[in-house]
């Protein structure tokens, strides 16, 4: 039995998510569109936080809901025009979503509800079963080379922000 | 009543639909990429939760999720010059129109 707190948090986060994720691929001002996208993201964070990954949730919100967001708007302004309404989807083209996306959505049910994941465990047991993740205990899995640590992803991934730094100024500058 | 794995699954799944949606239907290059972003994010959202209902004394769920958010950062900054390369060069960016390197 979860507290009635987690409940509410829950079920106004997940309508959010679903109702805005519907929004941000129906919406025909694409300046809109990245707005609902920024909500969906928000409240991804706010799941984190819920399952108690806090770290996790503070980097959702400044990296995707904080970063990305604002780089999405920057090329938004800078590749539409004024009052720019989109245009209207051809038929079959629709057709075609949203034969995919049921068939997708249909397909993920059917195996969510058929397989054998653990669905008798509460929130509030998983949460109690395992260890309090602190910054203590990540900045040892993020600073290690020993199993279950991750220098060398650390290492790679900042490397591929320096590549990515260059590509991105050698892509976009004016010749 | 318990929030047990499956309702944190649904919503991801359904969040993942929509970008699937998206991704076909939409003309402009940057409602694309935000597709994309709905379909990371679906999947960021199921390693989390796996983690912490199937192995909650372990983090390998949320160290993956948080390497994806970088690498996902990094792809989106990449996009967007790409995509603002496109602009400069044709004067607009739907998807219709872009089709000097088709064969």
């Amino acid at each position: 039995m979860d507290s009635v707190g987690n409940i509410i948090v829950y079920f106004v986060v997940a309508i959010v998510m679903v109702v805005f994720s519907v929004m941000a691929v129906t919406s025909r001002r694409i300046l809109r569109a990245a707005t609902y996208l920024l909500f969906v993201l928000i409240a991804t964070g706010v799941f984190y936080f819920q399952l108690g990954y806090q770290f996790l949730g503070a980097v959702q919100l400044a990296v995707y809901a904080g970063g990305i967001m604002v780089l999405f708007v920057f090329s938004i302004v800078l590749t539409s025009k004024p009052n720019d309404k989109g245009t209207v989807l051809d038929a079959h083209r629709r057709v075609l979503g949203i034969s995919a996306a049921v068939a997708g959505a249909v397909l993920l049910g059917f195996a969510l509800f058929t397989m054998p994941v653990y669905t008798g465990v509460s929130l509030g047991q998983a949460l109690t079963g395992g260890a309090d993740i602190d910054m203590h205990t990540i900045g040892h899995a993020l600073m290690g080379t020993e199993k279950f640590q991750y220098l060398l992803p650390f290492e790679a991934v900042s490397v591929l922000l320096l590549a990515c730094i260059i590509g991105g100024v050698v892509v976009a500058r004016k010749r | 009543m318990d929030l047990s794995i499956l309702w944190y699954l649904v919503p991801a799944a359904l969040m993942f639909a929509c970008g699937v949606y998206g991704f076909i239907t939409r003309k402009n290059l940057i409602a694309i990429l935000i597709s994309l972003e709905l379909m990371l994010n679906a999947a960021d959202l199921n390693f989390v939760v796996f983690n912490r209902y199937l192995f909650p004394g372990q983090m390998e769920g949320m160290v993956f999720t948080l390497f994806a958010i970088a690498i996902a950062a990094a792809e989106t900054a990449l996009a967007i010059a790409i995509i603002i390369n496109i602009y400069r060069a044709m004067g607009n960016i739907d998807i219709r129109e872009i089709t000097k390197m088709k064969f």
